[in-house]
């Protein structure tokens, strides 16, 4: 399987919970959890290549010009993390199914889990900078998700903003960081960038770049100081937090930081940065830690702690320490992740997570109490548990490092916190499991059932093993990984017993030290009560609230709930833009010759003009300004006839009409008159905004007009093939059915969009309440007598079938003369709606046949057909074919494919356009307009009465 | 010519923009319509001027006009005229549900400063 296939798959996974949830949360946790495993075995299937050596990749070309690709790849680093996601993911699931309680909508808990579980893959097998920032993003996101997955609890929202906005603003520098990465070494790729390592350590853009890295991967990573986010992020249901908050996505920080170690690490500023920063994480972390009093609380400031170790490990910059950090990636994810499920299964059975209320457990849950315990005594460094090996490498490591002047300052600064670790490790076993049996247990507590249990079992036996047999167990997945950070191939190995070391005496201080500190706890506690609370989260509140005091006052000023205001500003930052833009560049002279201005042009500007300005002026009068509206239509209609664009001369003057005729229905309801709101000087300063924005844009014509183009258009193709490729004369007309067609396609599937969302719209103003209000409104005021005028009738009636005629024919000729779908359906909604102008909303309705709604999916359907036919010739989607035929008593005659495609046009345009019209036409009826009856209508009966009446 | 063209779409949109910073649904529908023609004809224009070549082949004719803008125009007065019907039918609508026909926010509607200090603070 490509790794591209293995990082794509959760993504697809993520849609079956919300396809399969109606069978059941079983059902939707097992779809994922196929796909993970499907996933898995993918993975593995790969790793005895990676374990020899090999780095697996799947190269696709996304946006090449700005060197993006879906480039992905696989080496020991992505296999260890790969493991890691999809083997914890694994059991994340199945404790979720059993975890979730029946009211928790499971189908959205899932979908967020996988898509989390893809962007954790994407960000790790990536080979690409720029894919891998669009992944990191993407766990940012789906964490948000995941955190706030209970809504309706305040914290749960609360420690998702702020997880969002601590994790999104280091995304953001790390976006800033890797541009500049990618520029110093001159490549986006990491295989690329991996060999880069002299030219970006000897950039000057080495330090910026590293700093905004390293914040992006601290805050990811909860380091100091913007680990406060992580305990808040507890919120989250408890399988959320044993997988992203300690097993794999706090882990993506550590993640970038091996990733690129080879290449930045090394320098100075590496070492102090990072080890400093991860030792005072660990430090502070642990301290914390010892006093939390909720249990995952606890176990967040471990997470913190422990990530701070293995980001100082990092620091370090030797193999050696590589290798212990590697190494306790792993031991960390099992038995964090093994206690944190642990937790939940108290929380489950206790009804609180409260350490202080919590006593004696032990009694009641003893296969709870002996998971903890193994996890917990790994977590402490208890031999023979995993993690005492990776704190016994860690301690070596630290010893052998000098730090401040002092050659053994870091290795006690180490055994310090390791002595914190253990303290509170050892508080999570025997202040909740063991002691007196604590009454007020809401129900009595008692062990779960097997799809509990058996996740954090499964990880604490791991645990177990991996101390039991380092060497057949973790070496070959940690040494894969450590010479996947490195490049140079690394086989380690671990044993428990090394005989006495430095380390070993550092360690049995660290547990003899840890048990004293949990014996005098209850003194500590005081002790750190009377201390001040220093906690993070109030200057990130104080940030906050000063940037969304800044943000309304912003959004005050542009915007304060009067639309004239924003529409002004944005006219006004569009001119301004566009000064800018024509400042900045160079125009070629004004060496068009202009055209000569003939008296029907003048005339016809003349008319523009004064139509235009009598309408600002008279707009308050609706009616007359719709006049005015009309004229000004008609002129840009003329000037396209003048100016050789008979097409849209045509479309121009149909839509017109429907136009009119749209605002006149509306104008049925709305008040007639608007009345004056604006004082003088507001409407002087409108005045001249509107002045400034007029003149800029025409000024703007004219500099187009008197250049020629910068490049040569593409007019001279489209003229030289449209009778050869599109078999039509009218290239305007092939441009639409065929060169661009699939333009086409989208504008007449937008158009029909529009349609229905006005049916939609009408349906709401007609039914319930709104259309109660719409009668009271309007049902009974006066109305004209003569509504339905006989010679109106008549003649409408009579022009029907001629204004058919002539749309058939506009639509026939299309292909080689001005006309076309467009021009034709408009014309044929102009004579239906004539109809019910002149008989009436009840007698035209009464006669149409085929539902608007239908009209439009046919149009949209016989325009795909047509593509897809192309198809079957073997070409490109909506290919156009033609051929010349002759039928008995006709003249030969043209026909083309796009033909069809036109139709598909014409019958959106007539659906869309009539489907409006007839929804207002519904709102009407619905405000009280009454069937016509009578002499009025040609029939002598009442149409309601007669509904088959002559067509 | 081309001044003629340019300065009738100068006035359009400066008639149109004084029109939208109306404060009633009709008088921005109006100008939005207005918009739409002047923008429509600058498009046109960007094709640059010619009179009596229209792109419609004709045998021993050579020079004709572009009509690459002309295609875009035409489909952009189509959809110019579905979206004034949507914002008819919405100001349509605003006006029975409302009240009356101005398009700004009434006080205090729409105004989120209540969550303002929420800003992740312990309940």
């Amino acid at each position: 399987m490509s790794p591209a296939l293995i990082a794509v798959l959760p993504f697809l996974g993520a849609l079956l919970p919300g396809l399969l949830v109606r069978s059941g949360r079983g059902v939707a946790a097992v779809a994922c959890g196929v796909v993970t495993l499907t996933a898995l075995v993918g993975l593995g299937l790969h790793a005895p290549a990676v374990i020899a050596g090999e780095v697996v990749a799947s190269r696709l070309d996304w946006m090449p010009q700005i060197g993006l690709a879906a480039d992905f790849r696989l080496d020991g680093l992505g296999l260890l993390f790969g493991l890691l996601i999809l083997g914890i993911g694994l059991l994340v699931i199945l404790y979720a199914r059993f975890y979730l309680d029946a009211k928790d909508p499971a189908g959205r808990f899932f979908t967020f889990l996988m898509l989390f579980q893809g962007a954790m893959l994407g960000i790790v097998l990536s080979d690409n900078l720029l894919l891998l920032l669009v992944f990191w993003e993407l766990t940012s996101l789906s964490s948000f998700l995941l955190i706030g997955y209970w809504r309706h609890l305040p914290e749960a929202r609360q420690g998702a903003r702020m997880a969002l906005a601590v994790t999104g603003l280091g995304g953001l520098a790390l976006i800033a960081g890797v541009l500049m990465l990618g520029h110093a070494a001159g490549a986006d790729d990491l295989t690329g960038l991996l060999r880069a390592r002299d030219a970006v350590q000897a950039s000057p853009l080495y330090l910026p770049a590293l700093v905004l890295i390293l914040i992006g991967a601290f805050t990811k990573s909860a380091q100091f100081p913007f680990h406060f986010w992580l305990p808040r992020a507890m919120a989250a249901p408890t399988p959320v937090s044993a997988y992203l908050h300690s097993a794999t996505m706090v882990k993506a920080g550590i993640f970038l930081l091996a990733r690129l170690w080879p290449v930045l690490s090394g320098t100075p500023e590496w070492f102090w940065i990072v080890t400093t920063t991860g030792l005072v994480t660990m430090c502070l972390g642990a301290v914390v830690a010892l006093f939390q009093d909720d249990l995952k609380g606890l176990l967040a400031y471990s997470t913190v702690s422990h990530l701070g170790l293995i980001t100082m490990l990092l620091g370090f910059g030797t193999q050696g320490a590589v290798v212990a950090a590697m190494f306790h990636i792993v031991a960390h994810a099992t038995f964090k992740a093994s206690l944190f499920m642990a937790a939940g299964i108290v929380d489950h059975a206790a009804h609180t997570r409260s350490i202080r209320r919590l006593s004696g457990l032990g009694a009641l849950m003893p296969l709870t109490f002996v998971i903890s315990a193994v996890a917990a005594l790994s977590m402490a460094g208890i031999p023979p548990l995993g993690g005492f090996i990776s704190k016994e490498l860690m301690l070596e490591q630290a010893a052998a490092t000098a730090w401040l002047g002092g050659p053994r300052l870091l290795g006690w600064v180490a055994v310090a916190a390791t002595m914190f670790s253990v303290a509170y490790s050892l508080r999570f076993v025997f202040h909740v499991f063991t002691g007196r049996v604590a009454s007020g247990y809401p129900a009595p507590a008692r062990d779960p059932g097997v799809g509990l249990w058996l996740a954090p079992a499964v990880l604490a036996m791991l645990t177990a093993l991996v101390g039991a047999a380092p060497d057949r167990v973790a070496s070959w997945l940690v040494g894969a990984a450590a010479s996947g950070v490195t490049g140079t191939a690394l086989h380690p190995h671990f044993s428990v017993w090394h005989g006495i070391t430095p380390a070993l005496v550092m360690s049995g201080i660290a547990v003899a030290g840890g048990v004293a500190a949990l014996l005098a706890w209850p003194l500590l506690d005081r002790v750190r009560a009377a201390l001040p609370d220093l906690d993070a989260k109030r200057w990130h509140d104080a940030m906050v609230l000063t940037a969304t005091r800044w943000s309304w006052r912003v959004a005050d000023g542009l915007t304060d709930g009067s639309m004239a205001r924003a529409l002004g500003a944005m006219v006004a930052a569009i001119v301004a833009a566009g000064i800018a833009a024509w400042g900045s560049g160079t125009a070629p002279a004004f060496d068009r010759p202009m055209l000569p201005v003939t008296g029907a042009a003048a005339a016809g500007w003349a008319m523009l003009v004064a139509a235009t300005g009598a309408m600002v002026f008279f707009h308050r009068s609706r009616v007359l300004a719709l006049v005015l509206v009309g004229i000004v239509g008609l002129m840009v209609s003329a000037a396209f006839v003048h100016l050789s664009a008979p097409d849209l001369a045509l479309t121009q003057i149909s839509v017109e009409v429907v136009t009119v005729i749209v605002l006149l229905l509306a104008l049925n309801f709305l008040p007639k008159v608007t009345p004056v709101e604006s004082g003088a000087a507001r409407r002087a300063l409108h005045g001249v905004v509107a002045v400034v924005a007029g003149g800029a844009f025409g000024a703007l014509a004219y500099a187009i007009m008197r250049t020629g183009a910068a490049f040569p258009t593409i007019a001279g193709y489209m003229v030289e093939n449209s009778y050869r490729l599109g078999g039509g004369d009218n290239v305007v007309n092939v441009i639409l059915v065929d060169f661009r067609g699939y333009d086409t396609f989208g504008e007449i599937t937008v158009l029909g969009i529009a349609g229905l969302a006005i049916f939609a719209l009408a349906r709401t103003l007609v039914e319930g309440p709104t259309g109660d209000r719409l009668r009271a409104m309007f049902g009974d005021r006066p109305r004209v007598g003569d509504r339905h005028p006989m010679p109106l009738v008549v003649v409408t009636r009579l022009l029907l079938p001629l204004v058919l005629v002539v749309a058939t024919y506009i639509f026939l000729r299309g292909h080689n003369a001005p006309g076309g779908g467009f021009v034709a359906g408009l014309l044929v909604s102009i004579a239906l709606v004539m109809q019910y102008m002149a008989s009436g909303f009840a007698w035209a309705e009464r006669r149409q046949r085929v539902p608007y709604h239908g009209l439009i999916g046919l149009g949209v359907l016989a325009a795909g057909i047509t593509g897809i036919g192309a198809w079957f010739a073997g070409r490109p989607f909506l290919t156009s074919a033609y051929g010349y035929f002759k039928l008995p008593g006709l003249e030969e005659f043209e026909l083309a494919t796009a033909m069809g495609f036109d139709l598909g046009v014409f019958l959106c345009v007539v659906g869309a356009v009539m489907l409006m019209l007839d929804s207002l036409s519904r709102i009407a009826r619905r405000a009280g307009e009454t069937v016509n009856a009578g002499p009025m209508d040609i029939l002598s009966g009442d149409p309601d009465r007669d509904p088959s009446g002559p067509a | 010519m081309e001044m003629l063209v340019a300065s009738a779409i100068g006035i359009m949109t400066a008639a149109a923009v004084y029109l939208i910073l109306r404060r009633r649904t009709f008088a921005v529908v109006l100008g939005m319509t207005m918009l739409s023609y002047a923008i429509n004809l600058f498009l046109f224009a960007t094709g640059r001027l010619v009179r009596g070549a229209p792109p419609v082949l004709a045998d021993g004719v050579a020079t004709y006009t572009d009509p690459l803008p002309q295609a875009l125009v035409l489909t952009a007065i189509v959809i110019g005229f579905g979206m004034t019907a949507v914002v008819v039918v919405m100001a349509l609508g605003a006006f029975v549900e409302g009240g009356d026909d101005r398009i700004d926010l009434p006080p205090g509607d729409g105004d989120g400063r209540a969550n303002a200090g929420d800003t992740g603070g312990a309940p």
